[in-house]
C-alpha cells in the first residue's frame, strides 16, 4: 500500500506542478525577475500549497497514526546550523542559474523535452557526490 | 539568458499549488511521510538506497507520469521555455544537488511542507534560498546579461 499511496501522491503532485506552470523555467525565473518581466504566479502556487498543507496536516495529525503506516515521520530538528544556511544558499544559486528546482524538474521529465533530463542528471551527480563524500566522512543523509 | 515575458496565471497557479498541498497532505495521511522532492530523489539513488525507500520510487513514477496523462487524456500541454543554456543547466543542476543535500530540503520539503509545519529550520531555509535565487537571477540578467 505504501507504494500505491505514494504513486497517487506523486500523480497529484505532478498534475499540480504542471498546471501551476512551475515545470516551466521561464515562468519560475520571471518570478524572481522583478526588475524585468515579473510574473508573480509562483507566489500563488506557494500560497495555495501552504494553505492546503497547513490545514490538512493539522487534520491528519489528529489521528494517532497514518492509514497504512505505524507512525508519522516528521522531522524534529529545530537548530539552525551551518549546513542548513550554506546548503540553502547554494541551492538558491543553482535554482536561479537553471530555473529548475527538484519539485519542478521531476514532473517536467514527463513533458517530453531534453532540458529537464540534463538538469536532473546534473542534480543527481551533485546529490551522489555529497552522498559519497558523506559516506567516507560518516554523516547523515538528506531529510527535509 | 534570454528574457521573455510569461503570462501571469493566478487562478491556474493557485489551483496547481492547492493540488501540491493535497499531495503533501495525502502522503502524510497515508504513509506519514513528508513530500520533499530532494529527499525523495536522493533516497532512490544507489549511494543511499535501502528497502524503506521503495515508496519514493512510486512517488517519482507518479510525478513523471502526471504530465503525460494530462497531455494524452485532457490534452493539456503546459508552456515550456528554458532561458538558460546547457552550461547553466549543468552547473545549476550540480549546485542544486549539492545545496539540497546540505540544506536538507528544497522548495517542496522546506518551502511547502516545512513552512506548513511552522518549522523554524524550514522557514529560515526558504528565506535564504529565495533570496539567493533572486540575487542570482538579478546578477545574471541585469549585471552580466546572460
Amino acid at each position: 500500500m505504501n507504494v500505491v499511496s505514494a504513486l497517487i501522491a506523486g500523480l497529484i503532485f505532478g498534475v499540480g506542478i504542471t498546471l501551476s506552470g512551475m515545470g516551466n523555467p521561464a515562468k519560475v525565473v520571471n518570478f524572481f525577475d522583478i526588475a524585468g518581466h515579473w510574473d508573480p504566479s509562483l507566489a500563488f502556487v506557494m500560497g495555495g500549497a501552504v494553505v492546503v498543507t497547513f490545514i490538512g496536516y493539522r487534520l491528519v495529525w489528529r489521528q494517532t497514526q497514518p492509514l497504512f503506516s505505524a507512525q508519522f515521520f516528521v522531522p524534529q530538528r529545530s537548530d539552525i546550523d551551518r549546513n542548513l544556511v550554506a546548503g540553502s544558499a547554494i541551492f538558491g544559486i543553482g535554482w536561479g542559474m537553471a530555473g529548475f528546482c527538484p519539485g519542478g524538474a521531476i514532473p517536467a521529465l514527463g513533458f517530453g523535452y531534453w532540458e529537464p533530463v540534463l538538469f536532473v542528471a546534473s542534480m543527481i551527480a551533485g546529490l551522489s557526490l555529497v552522498s559519497v563524500l558523506r559516506r567516507q566522512g560518516g554523516g547523515s543523509a538528506v531529510s527535509a | 539568458m534570454e528574457t521573455q515575458a510569461t503570462e501571469f496565471t493566478p487562478a491556474l497557479s493557485a489551483l496547481g499549488g492547492a493540488l501540491i498541498g493535497l499531495s503533501a497532505v495525502w502522503l502524510m495521511a497515508s504513509i506519514g511521510r513528508i513530500a520533499g522532492l530532494s529527499g525523495i530523489v536522493s533516497g532512490v539513488l544507489p549511494t543511499s538506497w535501502d528497502r524503506q525507500s521503495i515508496w519514493k520510487v512510486g512517488f517519482l513514477i507518479g510525478a513523471i507520469a502526471a504530465p503525460v496523462f494530462l497531455s494524452v487524456i485532457v490534452g493539456f500541454r503546459p508552456d515550456f521555455s528554458v532561458p538558460s543554456n546547457n552550461w547553466l543547466l549543468i552547473g545549476g543542476g550540480l549546485l542544486v544537488g549539492v545545496g539540497v543535500s546540505f540544506g536538507g530540503g528544497c522548495t517542496s520539503g522546506h518551502g511547502v511542507c516545512g513552512i506548513s509545519r511552522l518549522s523554524m529550520r524550514s522557514i529560515f531555509a526558504t528565506v535564504i534560498f529565495m533570496a539567493t535565487t533572486g540575487i542570482t537571477v538579478y546578477v545574471m540578467r541585469h549585471l552580466i546579461g546572460l
